[in-house]
Formats: C-alpha cells, sequence, structure tokens
C-alpha cells in the first residue's frame, strides 16, 4: 500500500491526536517528508516520494499540516492552483491531469481549498450543481451521475455540499432514512442496501447523519460496541470486521467514528472536514 | 485492507512474505524510474505489466501506461499496430480486475484507452467482461457504471437497458443495483415521454406488482422496500406547487395596536406553499391598498438555509402614516400568480391605540412568566384573528383527475399491506410502508380520527419492534399528532389561550399555543400556525426546531425542558424579526460536544457567514469568540428583551457575561432584571 502512504499519514496522524497522543511525532520531521511528495512542477502531492501527483494526497498533505499547524511550509497560491486547475467545464474535479471524474474529488477539492481560504478559485456553483447531479432517487449520491448510492460518494458529496453552504439541496429525510436502515443487526453499518457491516462506514455514515442532523435515527451504543468489539486487544488498532486484520485505514475510522459519538477521552472530530475541531476552530475563527 | 482475517488460515512463510514484498518494490522502483526517464520501451512496459497484475491499485504505473500508449503511437496510422495496443491495454485491465474487480484505475484506464476513439470499440467484447464480472458480484458498482458508459457509447437505447435490468431482477430479487438502474432508467423514459411509457399511470402500476413480487418473497430484503418507496413518491407527490395557507388570510381582520409613541409601520406577510418553490417577487405577488407602496416589498424565502427556493415566503408591508389615521380600516387585496393558477386574497387591516405605557413590555416591572398562561383566558369561542388550515389552492380538473388514480392506486396498496400485516406481524418495513401508504392518502383526502388513530398506533408498534431505530419513528410519529392537534379548529382551540399582559406584540390579541409535554421531537405542520404570537413547546423532546422560521408573528418562545443541545440547532428562529422572549432554560446545550446543526447554520464553516468584523469587534474587548461563536452568531441576529438559560451546562458566569455584552436589548436574564 506504499502508493497510498501520504493518506496513511493522515489517517495514523489524526488517528493520534484525536487520542491526545500528537505529541509522540516529531513535526519537522513529518514536514519535511510530505513536501517530499510534492510535484515540483504541478504543486501537487502524491502518495509517496516519486509518484505521480493527485487530488487525494493533495489533500492528505493539507490535512496533515493543518493538524501539526505548519500550512506555512506550503506554497498556498501554487497549491490551490493545482487543486482549482483540475476543476471541468461542468464543475465536477478530475483526480488528476488524467480525467477520471468523481465525487470524492469534488469533496477533496472543496474540502482542501477551504482549509486553504482559496475556495474562490473555483466555480462553487457549478461545482455544487455537478454533485446535485449525482444524487439518486434514493437520496443518496454517486460517483458520477448515475452511479448507485455508495454511503462513501454520499460522504464526499454531504460533506462538500455542507462546506459550500449547499445543505440544502439534500432531502434530509429521505437521505435520513437511507443511511439510518445502514446500521444492521450486529449493531455495525454497511455502505448500502445487503452489503456486509464494515468499521469504516463508522465514518461515512455515521459523519452524513451528523451533517444532515439525523445522527439520532441510529443506536449509537451499539455501534460503539460493534466498533470496540473490532480492536485487536493483543497488538492494538482496529479491524473492518471483528477478528479480521488490523490497518490504519480502519483504526482511524473507527477513532473517528467514536469521537463522533462523544467516547470519553476523545477529541472532538469535525465532521465536514474530518480534522480535529480545534484544528479547524483555529483555521475560521482566529483572528 | 478489507477481509483479511486476523489469523492467518495457513502460515504464511516469513520469508515468502518478505521475497515478495522486496519483487514488488524492486518492481515499483523500476517503474518509477522508467516514468521518470519517459522510457517506454516493450520491456519497460512489461514491467508495469507484472507490477499492476500484483497490485492494480499502484495508479502511477497506470499512468505510465498511459504515457506509453501515447508515446509509441505517436505518428502511428497502421491500424494493426493501432488495434494492438489497444488489445494490449484492455488485457491488461482485465488481468487486473481479476485480480480486484473494483480497481478504480483498472476500471478508467479501460475507459480512457476507449474514451480516446482511436477505432472502433468491440462492444461484443465490452458486454462479454461486463457479463462475467456482474455475473460474479451483481452488485459490483463500478461495473454497472462502466455498463452505463458503454451503453451510452453504443447508443443503446433505455428500453433495452431496462430489459437487462429486468433480466437481473428476475435471476435475483435481492439487486439493488439492479433496482437502481431500474429507477433511474424509468424516470429518464417517463420524463422525456418515449413512446411506450407515455401512460405513466399504467407503468408505475406495473412496477407497483413487479416490485410486490419481490416483497412478497423475500420480505427481509431490502432492495425492493427503498424501490417501493420510490414509486410511492411517484404516486403521491403532486405534480402542480400550490399555496396553501398565509397570513393574513382571506377574509381576516388583523388589529394592529399603535402604542401611543409610535405607529405601527409594518406587517408581515407570509406564503406557504405545498412544495418549494422560487420566482415569488413583485412581478407574481401583487399588493394592493391605499396606504401601502407595493414597489418596496421584498419577498425572501423563508427557509433555515441558503436556497432561493423555499416552501414558505415572507415579505414586511409598510404602511404610510401620513395617508393613514386610526379612524380607517385598511382593506388590502392580493393576488399571487404562480405556477400556472392565480390565487386572490382580501383582508383588513384595523389600527387601534392601546393604553401601554412603552413598546417592548418595557413598562412592566415584572418579566414576561410562563406560568402565567395557565391563568390566560383560554378561548371559548374563535376570535377573529384567529385561523386555521383552510386549503387555498386552486383546484382545477387534471388535478381532480390525477387525484383518482392516486387515490385508488394507494387504497389498493393499503388492502394487500394490511394483508401482508397478517403474515408478516413482525415485519418493521411492512407496518413503515403502511403507515407511510396511509400519510399519503391522507394528505390527498384527509381520513380524520380513524387515519390518525390508525398511523399513530403503527408508530407506538414500531417503536418497540425496532428499538435501535425507534428515534426515526418517535419523529414520525410527532409530524402525525401535530397533523392531528392542528387538523381542525375544535382539537386545536384546545391548545390555545389569549394572553395580554405584558404585551410584546403589535397585533391584538396576542394568541397563544401550548403544545407543552406532549413528546413531540420535531415540528410540523407550521402552515396551520402562521398566526401564532406565542409558542409553548415546554416538557417536550425537542431537538430541532425546524419549521419556526414561518412563524413571523412570533414574540415569545417558550423552549424550556427539551434536549436542545447547541445554538446552531435555534437558527429558524433568526428569521423570526419579532421574538423578544426566549425561554431556552433546562435544555442540554454546553453537555455535547459534537454539534450536529454545526453545517446547518449561517457561519463561516459553510461559507455562509463573514465573521471577520464580529471577531475583531469581539476581540477589541478581549473576548475569544472561538468558544462562543455559536451563540454570539445566534444572539446578535436577535433582539431578545427576556432570555432564560439556567439548567445548561453552557451557562457558566463567563458566558452570561457575553449574553450581556451580544444583547444590548436584553432587560431580564434567567429572571434577573439586568437595568
Amino acid at each position: 500500500m506504499e502508493h497510498l502512504r501520504l493518506s496513511g499519514a493522515y489517517w495514523g496522524l489524526t488517528a493520534l491526536d484525536l487520542m491526545h497522543k500528537i505529541g509522540s511525532v516529531k513535526p519537522d520531521d513529518v514536514v519535511t517528508w510530505i513536501m517530499s511528495c510534492q510535484d515540483k512542477d504541478s504543486g501537487g502531492f502524491g502518495g509517496n516520494v516519486g509518484h505521480d501527483p493527485h487530488l487525494l494526497y493533495t489533500l492528505s498533505a493539507v490535512q496533515v499540516l493543518a493538524i501539526l499547524d505548519r500550512l506555512d511550509a506550503l506554497d498556498v497560491e501554487k497549491v490551490s492552483d493545482y487543486v482549482a486547475g483540475l476543476q471541468n467545464e461542468d464543475g465536477s474535479f478530475s483526480g488528476d491531469i488524467w480525467g477520471e471524474v468523481d465525487t470524492r474529488f469534488s469533496y477533496v477539492a472543496i474540502c482542501c481549498l477551504s482549509l486553504l481560504h482559496r475556495l474562490r478559485k473555483i466555480n462553487v456553483e457549478k461545482a455544487v450543481d455537478f454533485i446535485v447531479s449525482c444524487k439518486n432517487l434514493d437520496g443518496g449520491f454517486g460517483c458520477i451521475p448515475g452511479g448507485e448510492s455508495h454511503s462513501g460518494q454520499i460522504f464526499c458529496s454531504v460533506g462538500a455540499l455542507a462546506i459550500t453552504g449547499s445543505l440544502h439541496h439534500i432531502d434530509r429525510d429521505l437521505l435520513g432514512w437511507w443511511l439510518c436502515e445502514r446500521q444492521c443487526k450486529d449493531g455495525g453499518l454497511n455502505g448500502r442496501p445487503e452489503k456486509l457491516t464494515d468499521v469504516c462506514y463508522s465514518w461515512w455514515v455515521l459523519t452524513s447523519l451528523i451533517l444532515i442532523d439525523r445522527v439520532h435515527w441510529i443506536d449509537k451504543d451499539k455501534l460503539s460496541k460493534f466498533i470496540l468489539n473490532c480492536q485487536d486487544l493483543e497488538k492494538g488498532g482496529i479491524s473492518d470486521r471483528p477478528d479480521n486484520a488490523v490497518d490504519v485505514f480502519h483504526t482511524f475510522f473507527g477513532v473517528a467514528g467514536l469521537s463522533l459519538m462523544e467516547y470519553p477521552g476523545l477529541k472532538t472530530i469535525d465532521p465536514a472536514y474530518a480534522l480535529p475541531v480545534d484544528v479547524i476552530n483555529r483555521i475560521f475563527f482566529q483572528k | 485492507m478489507h477481509g483479511r482475517p486476523r489469523k492467518a488460515t495457513k502460515q504464511e512463510d516469513p520469508a515468502a512474505a518478505a521475497a515478495k514484498s522486496a519483487r514488488l518494490r524492486e518492481l515499483q522502483s523500476q517503474l518509477l524510474h522508467f516514468h521518470h526517464n519517459r522510457i517506454y520501451t516493450k520491456e519497460a512496459v512489461s514491467v508495469s505489466s507484472k507490477l499492476l497484475e500484483i497490485n492494480p491499485e499502484i495508479y502511477t504505473g497506470w499512468n505510465y501506461r498511459k504515457l506509453a500508449f501515447q508515446h509509441n503511437l505517436k505518428e502511428v496510422s497502421d491500424t494493426d499496430t493501432i488495434k494492438s495496443a489497444i488489445e494490449d491495454e484492455l488485457r491488461m485491465v482485465e488481468v487486473a480486475l481479476r485480480r480486484n474487480p473494483k480497481s478504480y484505475g483498472a476500471w478508467y484506464h479501460r475507459k480512457w484507452v476507449l474514451g480516446q476513439k482511436l477505432v472502433p470499440a468491440n462492444f461484443d467484447n465490452e458486454f462479454r467482461l461486463l457479463d462475467m464480472l456482474l455475473k460474479a458480484d451483481a452488485r459490483n458498482f463500478h461495473g454497472w457504471s462502466y455498463r452505463r458508459y458503454i451503453a451510452r457509447l453504443k447508443d443503446v437505447s433505455e428500453e433495452e437497458e431496462l430489459k437487462f435490468t429486468m433480466d437481473m431482477i428476475n435471476t435475483n430479487f435481492s439487486n439493488y443495483s439492479a433496482w437502481h438502474n431500474r429507477s433511474m432508467l424509468l424516470s429518464n423514459l417517463l420524463r422525456n415521454k418515449v413512446k411506450g411509457f407515455l401512460e405513466r399511470e399504467n407503468i408505475l402500476s406495473d412496477e407497483f406488482e413487479l416490485v410486490r413480487q419481490a416483497l412478497f418473497t423475500d420480505p427481509s430484503d431490502q432492495s425492493g422496500w427503498f424501490y417501493h418507496l420510490w414509486l410511492l413518491d411517484q404516486t403521491s407527490t403532486p405534480h402542480k406547487p400550490h399555496l396553501v395557507s398565509s397570513w393574513p388570510s382571506d377574509g381576516c381582520n388583523i388589529n394592529i395596536s399603535s402604542i401611543f409613541r409610535e405607529k405601527c409601520e409594518r406587517f408581515p406577510i407570509v406564503f406557504c406553499f405545498n412544495q418549494q418553490v422560487d420566482g415569488v417577487n413583485l412581478a407574481t405577488v401583487t399588493v394592493n391598498s391605499k396606504a401601502i407602496s407595493s414597489e418596496h416589498i421584498t419577498w425572501k424565502p423563508l427557509s433555515a438555509n441558503n436556497s432561493r427556493k423555499s416552501k414558505v415566503w415572507g415579505a414586511f408591508v409598510e404602511i404610510f402614516n401620513e395617508d393613514f389615521d386610526n379612524s380607517q380600516d385598511l382593506s388590502v387585496e392580493i393576488s399571487v400568480n404562480l405556477c400556472g393558477s392565480i390565487v386572490h386574497l382580501k383582508f383588513v387591516v384595523k389600527l387601534s391605540c392601546m393604553d401601554h405605557q412603552e413598546k417592548d413590555g418595557g413598562g412592566s416591572e415584572e418579566p414576561f412568566l410562563w406560568d402565567c398562561l395557565e391563568k390566560c383566558q383560554k378561548l371559548g369561542e374563535i376570535p377573529p384573528n384567529f385561523v386555521s388550515y383552510d386549503w387555498l389552492g386552486v383546484r382545477d380538473e387534471s388535478v381532480g383527475e390525477d387525484a383518482k388514480w392516486h387515490l385508488d392506486t394507494l387504497s389498493a396498496e393499503i388492502a394487500l399491506f394490511k394483508e401482508m400485516l397478517e403474515c408478516e406481524e413482525d415485519s418493521k418495513f411492512v407496518k413503515l410502508t403502511l403507515a407511510r401508504l396511509l400519510s399519503a392518502h391522507n394528505s390527498i383526502k384527509p381520513g380524520g380520527d380513524s387515519y390518525f388513530e390508525e398511523t399513530l398506533k403503527l408508530f407506538d408498534d414500531l417503536i418497540k419492534l425496532d428499538v435501535p431505530h425507534n428515534r426515526y419513528y418517535r419523529d414520525e410519529r410527532s409530524l402525525v399528532l401535530l397533523d392531528q392537534l392542528t387538523s381542525s379548529k375544535d382539537s386545536l382551540v384546545k391548545y390555545c389561550s389569549k394572553c395580554e399582559n405584558p404585551s410584546f406584540s403589535y397585533f391584538n390579541p396576542q394568541l397563544c399555543i401550548h403544545f407543552s409535554g406532549l413528546n413531540l421531537t420535531r415540528i410540523g405542520f407550521v402552515e396551520r400556525l402562521l398566526w401564532v404570537q406565542i409558542l409553548d413547546l415546554s416538557h417536550n423532546n425537542l431537538t430541532s426546531i425546524l419549521g419556526l422560521e414561518a412563524l413571523q408573528l412570533l414574540v415569545g418562545l417558550n423552549l424550556s425542558h427539551n434536549q436542545i443541545t447547541s445554538f446552531t440547532s435555534l437558527e429558524p428562529i433568526k428569521y423570526s424579526k419579532s421574538l423578544k422572549v426566549l425561554d431556552l432554560s433546562f435544555n442540554e446545550i454546553g453537555s455535547h460536544p459534537v454539534d450536529t446543526t454545526r453545517y446547518l447554520c449561517t457561519s463561516p464553516l459553510s461559507h455562509t457567514y463573514d465573521a471577520t468584523e464580529t471577531i475583531n469587534e469581539l476581540a477589541r474587548e478581549n473576548i475569544q469568540i472561538g468558544d462562543f461563536w455559536e451563540a454570539v452568531l445566534l444572539f446578535k441576529s436577535l433582539q431578545l428583551v427576556q432570555l432564560d438559560m439556567q439548567g445548561n451546562p453552557v451557562a457558566n458566569e463567563r458566558f452570561r457575561v457575553l449574553v450581556e455584552k451580544v444583547n444590548p436589548c436584553l432587560r431580564w436574564l434567567d429572571g434577573k432584571s439586568l437595568k
């Protein structure tokens, strides 16, 4: 999984910060390594040193720098120009110069530019229009227009609409019910109807519900128990399902989900930016 | 990352595992070398093949292949060479998809290659691959998405694709992906009025029959139920938007009390439509009256969000004092010309001089006491300002005809589901769908007490039957209950009273509603409550007050003893510009770090409010807005005279100081006088 190491850094460091353990990391070392993943020509970041630049890893870079309060390490204009340059005519975003379009990339671009206070570099109205065109009859969202509703895409769409003040495009009762029905008998959440539960949906479904104020429609205690049951109590970490192998991806989403449910001892995470609330408040409310 | 057991089923030799990783790293490093040095020889490309075969997620590998493809075909015009190059790429994708059928990189590479359109695509090959993959996993959304792409490329008709969904559904009812595709295709065919799809009602009836088979076969499978919900929505939603209620309403008299120092210079007009509309403006709404200048009327959507569309619209109308004196009645005529129909309203405004000392109840030595409402005069008869829900919409014949098919279909479905309930007593989906069918029927043709009793009971059953989702059913139940309470003058009058002292409102008498202690978790049917000036919602289970933004006459609101957890959830009251008295005591503000309405209010986080000025202003007074931005942004848009906050964890001394600073008009805080 070396091609997504930068995202791994985001998952790991955010999980640490949520658990009040970010102090165990040396910020300078991290910043140096992150900057070494940047493609000097385009300004975008690759998943690892030498890998091609892509929106996904550019966001991860900005998110990690935000947590470490080291956004000063960036040439903000260059990075934001890279991101803004990937917006297409119809408002959608390509992940990179090769042109793959997906609502994930709309979220990544909007989230990234917002953290850098450069949202005005894109056509926000058209970006919103594209996301709305991916809205399905069940109230959910897919990757591209016509794509089946999937919790990951729903988070990306709802998150992007939240950041751009456009949540009114969502039928919150309709989507809220679709999302709350992701909770299965084992207490966990699945990603779409008739699929297996998975800890990562504890983030995507849960945070989508929180953003539209429908989280009270699921049983949070049951979900907490499910997540905690996915821990490897010998070696640490959280897996996708009980008794499966752990990884940093599921560990982060499990901790993030628990944070959203106000699990004691964890910092609060912002549901739209997927960063600790104190980081977001610092970025948006400081003089 | 997904689906790997914690304890490996067979002990993998650590040496072999290490060798595997080393090989992968070696291949990757070679690939990056070729990529950075733009080496596109056959040998170099074959390294990328080996790499992507092992791990199709290495996206730089796919990028490299695209560059190699472009480079090696530059200035090549020989069709065979081109075809061969394309086939190599398609084969690579197929190999990768066998490894991981959900690889975004692999699927996109195939799309990209075909999208180059260098030669006509081999559609047989594409459909062969799709059939194979969808057979292995009928829910692979990458496959479905790619199928839609190929179908468009080949110009396959939507009708033919509809048949494919039918095949998939017939193979296995539990195929949400197929139902999803079907609903989308049908929607398009119906909307575009394609030949063979003109009889909308027949089509929908057929679909009801189809989904019924799925539901009866396996009621526990979700797929069919979501499709049924979509069909229900097609059957119950009216086509045309129309006006549902207004304040002032047609034929009523409004008494405006002019306090001796100043006359009431303006009053609100509110319209409620049955669905979200836009285009309410000076061109579509005309206001005719002697002492009103209609050019200055600004219609605004009254919706607690950023939208240009809203179900509720309002404007303030100014009365020119010079032209008008206390002895005259002001007659006002309004016509609303929207969505193909015109509605006329006529009402009369009477100005009277009241014997109050000062406005805003400022002359009174006592704060407004909520418990004094019990002593209020219960309404024995309906006073002139009291208007409940009346249909105002213009009904033309076509709406009437439509209604017949809708009602018949809904009645038939209701009968079937009641039958089904006898065999499937414990199926939450059957109960919930039945409740939804009954509600849909009721909204076209009110069912009265029997509807309310039956539906409330269904939700009571569901609350016990499906405990994890009980709060969803409580929300739905609250709406049915509010429907019942506001459904007629007789039912509503039990909850009303008249409250005159102290008076905060220009409109006399001051009418109050007490919806207290009813286990309400959410608010609805506000179109029937536009005339309310004082609203007591205390002792309920409210976490949201969405809907209250329509109440333009509201001067007093009691939300004490509820479950309000944040200031952001109070966004709707920012729209009630006349609000003076607010009781928030004994809620849960400050006890929850997670704010579920953080992005549903105007704030810098959603780019709907520039807080720079406010931040600077407060910084000058040594107040860090960070901790209390939600409270600051709320109170700054209100002009409260009286506020109760005790019983909320947030209400400490530091907070009280802040509250006084940002509420300059405040006279009473937690029952104590501030001046």
